[in-house]
């Protein structure tokens, strides 16, 4: 066991480099530092001393792979991309385009974040299984039917449409909830209902016609008509033997995103004005902060691995015969 | 006079339209892949939903080329100077729909409207000034006394619209489906009848609404008008396009490499396999919209930088477009590759391909002539199912801020435009409304359209029925 998550965390090294690597190539060798500072400094005061001067501000004023002035270690040590890219690895994010600390920021943010994100994750796995489950409990009858037409007809539509859609009707129209906004403490859940009501009904039919599919894969194994052969009655196979079974490609699905809740949701979060990682993030891409960017894709990517993690781990719980070795 | 252009998108669509007539044609003269992909394309069709589907996604399809037909219009001459062209790109859709793409109010006006939305001061009958609600330019402009002559004449039109359509739909269904009027179709092949049968009442429903809408969109706005008085129709027509291009030319970059690396991974397995790997999971663990954010702000900057390259904003919106599709397969190819890779892991071990390695056949042309046809169906059902989400994407993406060029005309943009207007009092909902149905039939025509195809492809799935 302990072997195996060594060798899962030495396996995440390179993986990391190589999103580091990538971001490095996109955010300094295709768009140069002075790219970056000309967006910052704005068409009307670009002259070759205020990128200097900005550069410099920002500590952008380094090679980018090897100094030769400097000497011994820092000629490969105090070059931009130790300093920008490898620094991420001690999650030292440093500092955004706009002075502030990029670290204390997530810090805070990632509360409200995980406020929304979490809820919304529990709920929807509970009401996206429940009605799955129900669907295949009436398979071949028209409620089933119904029911996936339901789904896609649901799936077809908009994401933004239920947000927008929900705003308007829970907000505007019948005054149940605050259209927007946030705050911290046990007030918070007037503002988060509505972002959890709408985020869960967003991906239920697709979620829902994903976990169906699912269990009628398992439904049609031997096993199932062995317990149905000894008499037991349809509900008890389907919660004790199907859903159980089930698992291991439900928990493949639902582990590895766990980890990235902290990150919260870009759309739902900037919509209903949450002061989380989301709209922190969004924010970012809009102002053309270019370092808030590269951390989060860091943070991301770190946090993919561990859920990659997590759910071999997970694995080792519902199934005995699953060992990590 | 004209000048025909070719954006680079319509060059790209004329390579995606050869490829797949040059698919078609393979098909039908290859014997044995002509039988495995006829009888699955016949299934499809000889259902009610999966020709009901296909004929409507025909019709955007239609609509997105008639778009794609760009040209310029040739300015007034100036003696002495040689020809000189507009900057204006049109195209053969924008000349269909003149009309619509004249008819600017100043403002919003709802559906049907004959008043702007926003009061105005206006000359009083009697002199002096009030404020009211102005006429609209276009709008039931023709009518003389609104409150008398509205209804009679709504009615007038759109009758006269519906019942051309019905006639046009009976011509149509007498002509073609004339052979097919059983209501058995044919067994076991005998053309396309059954599918002529089934589309009957979706050709009717189509011919009938493309009948009302020649009759009254001309005169009156029947979507409303947006915040600068463009027609909402006419925008949710020409969004048509930008939304299929998505679809379908993320798809045109993102077969290549899932194909190649896919196939390539499993098929040599070992040190290829390993690095093949490493490459989606590191693609893979980047959150997806970051690293599309990531790179759209890249080429953005990258546009900005070299503006003199693109001589019309269209060239330039046009360019930003492909780049996005371009970022969406270069960053979309793990799923398919993944679901490649545990195809070919599981065919290389078969006996065909054993035999074709025992008699020294090279591995391109193992890969080539026996892998490939037979993991052809699931790249078409991957291709088919990604289709919806990849218009679904484009809103989101262009909510976001790294979607289509702002000034390009598409669903994300019609909805970032008119998200704010709900807070108006009365509420401006019309725009919302078009850009979200207009989506939700494409959207909804694709996936079970897909299913379809599905069904049709997946051996498991038609077993299991």
């Amino acid at each position: 066991m302990l072997d195996y998550l060594i060798r899962r965390v030495l396996y995440a090294i390179p993986i990391l480099l190589g999103v580091n690597l990538l971001t490095f190539a996109l955010f300094f060798m295709v768009n140069t530092p002075d790219d970056m500072a000309r967006i910052h400094l704005g068409a009307k005061h670009v002259t070759a001393e205020a990128i200097t001067r900005w550069k410099s501000e920002h500590g952008y004023d380094r090679p980018l792979f090897f100094n030769e002035q400097a000497a011994g270690v820092a000629k490969a040590a105090d070059t931009l991309f130790v300093e920008k890219s490898l620094k991420l690895f001690a999650l030292d994010f440093g500092a955004a385009d706009d002075g502030r600390d990029i670290a204390r920021e997530i810090k805070t943010r990632m509360w409200p974040s995980l406020a929304i994100a979490l809820p919304t994750f529990l709920i929807g796995l509970l009401a996206y299984i429940s009605f799955a489950l129900l669907l295949v409990f009436f398979r071949g009858t028209r409620l089933d039917t119904a029911g996936v037409v339901l789904c896609v007809a649901l799936m077809s539509i908009s994401g933004l449409f239920y947000v927008i859609g929900g705003q308007y009707l829970m907000g505007k129209l019948w005054h149940w909830f605050p259209i927007s906004g946030y705050q911290p403490g046990l007030d918070a859940w007037k503002f988060l209902l509505m972002p959890v009501l709408v985020s869960v009904v967003a991906s239920i039919g697709d979620s829902a016609r994903f976990y169906r599919a699912l269990f009628f894969e398992e439904i049609a194994k031997d096993y199932v008509r062995t317990a149905r052969a000894k008499g037991l009655s349809e509900l008890r196979v389907l919660f004790r033997h199907v859903l159980g079974n089930a698992m291991i490609p439900i928990l493949t699905g639902v582990v590895v995103v766990i980890p990235r809740l902290f990150m919260g949701s870009l759309i739902i979060e900037s919509f209903f004005g949450i002061p989380g990682l989301g709209s922190y993030t969004i924010d970012a891409i809009q102002a053309q902060d270019f370092a808030i960017v590269r951390s989060m894709v860091f943070l991301g990517s770190l946090l993919y691995i561990l859920g990659l993690v997590l759910t071999d781990l997970s694995y080792t719980l519902v199934d005995p015969r699953v060992r990590l070795e | 006079m004209i000048k025909p252009i070719l954006l680079w998108s319509d060059v790209l669509i004329l390579v995606l339209l050869w490829s797949v007539a040059a698919l078609v044609w393979l098909a039908r003269e290859n014997g044995q892949m002509s039988e495995t992909l006829r009888g699955p394309w016949r299934q499809v069709m000889r259902s009610r939903v999966g020709a009901s589907t296909a004929l409507i996604l025909a019709v955007y399809v239609g609509i997105g080329l008639l778009d794609s037909v760009h040209y310029v219009e040739r300015l007034p001459d100036t003696p002495g100077q040689a020809a000189q062209y507009g900057g204006e790109v049109y195209s053969a859709l924008d000349w269909v729909l003149t009309p619509l793409r004249e008819n600017v109010e100043k403002t919003y006006s709802a559906p049907f409207a004959t008043h702007l939305y926003a009061k105005e001061t206006l000359q009083g009958p009697v002199g002096g000034e009030v404020r009211d609600f102005p006429r609209l330019k276009y709008g039931g402009a023709h009518l003389a006394d609104v409150e008398r002559e509205f209804w009679p004449d709504v009615l007038k039109r759109g009758g006269l619209g519906m019942l051309a359509g019905l006639l046009a739909w009976f011509m149509g269904y007498r002509l073609t489906g004339r052979s097919s009027l059983s209501p058995v179709p044919p067994p076991g092949g005998g053309g396309d009848g059954g599918a002529t049968f089934a589309l009957s009442p979706t050709l009717l429903f189509l011919c009938l609404l493309a009948g009302l809408l020649v009759a009254l969109a001309p005169v009156y706005h029947v979507f409303g008008t947006d915040k600068v008085g463009q027609d909402v129709l006419y925008l949710s027509l020409k969004s048509i396009r930008t939304g299929l291009l998505i679809g379908s030319l993320t798809t045109l970059v993102m077969l290549p490499f899932a194909l190649g690396l896919g196939i390539a991974a499993g098929y040599f397995g070992g040190r290829i396999d390993d690095v093949i790997q490493y490459l989606y999971t590191t693609l893979n663990s980047i959150p997806g919209v970051l690293l599309i954010a990531a790179a759209v702000l890249v080429v953005q900057v990258q546009i900005e930088a070299h503006a003199e390259l693109f001589n019309t904003a269209a060239a330039r919106s046009d360019v930003r477009l492909l780049a996005l599709c371009g970022i969406l397969g270069v960053t979309g190819w793990t799923g398919l590759a993944r679901l490649l890779r545990a195809e070919a892991l599981k065919l290389r071990e078969l006996e065909f391909v054993m035999a074709a390695r025992a008699f020294g056949v090279s591995h391109g042309r193992i890969l080539l002539r026996h892998l490939l046809p037979n993991v052809m169906h699931l790249v078409l059902i991957t291709v088919v199912l990604d289709f919806s989400g990849l218009v679904l994407a484009e809103a989101v993406l262009s909510y976001v801020g790294v979607g289509v060029d702002p000034g390009m005309i598409s669903f994300g943009n019609m909805i970032n435009g008119a998200r704010l207007e709900l807070a108006r009092e009365p509420v401006v909902w019309w725009q919302l409304a078009a850009a979200f149905v207009f989506m939700f039939v494409l959207v909804l025509a694709a996936n079970l359209f897909a299913d379809q195809v599905r069904d049709a492809l997946d051996p498991k799935s038609s077993a299991r029925k």
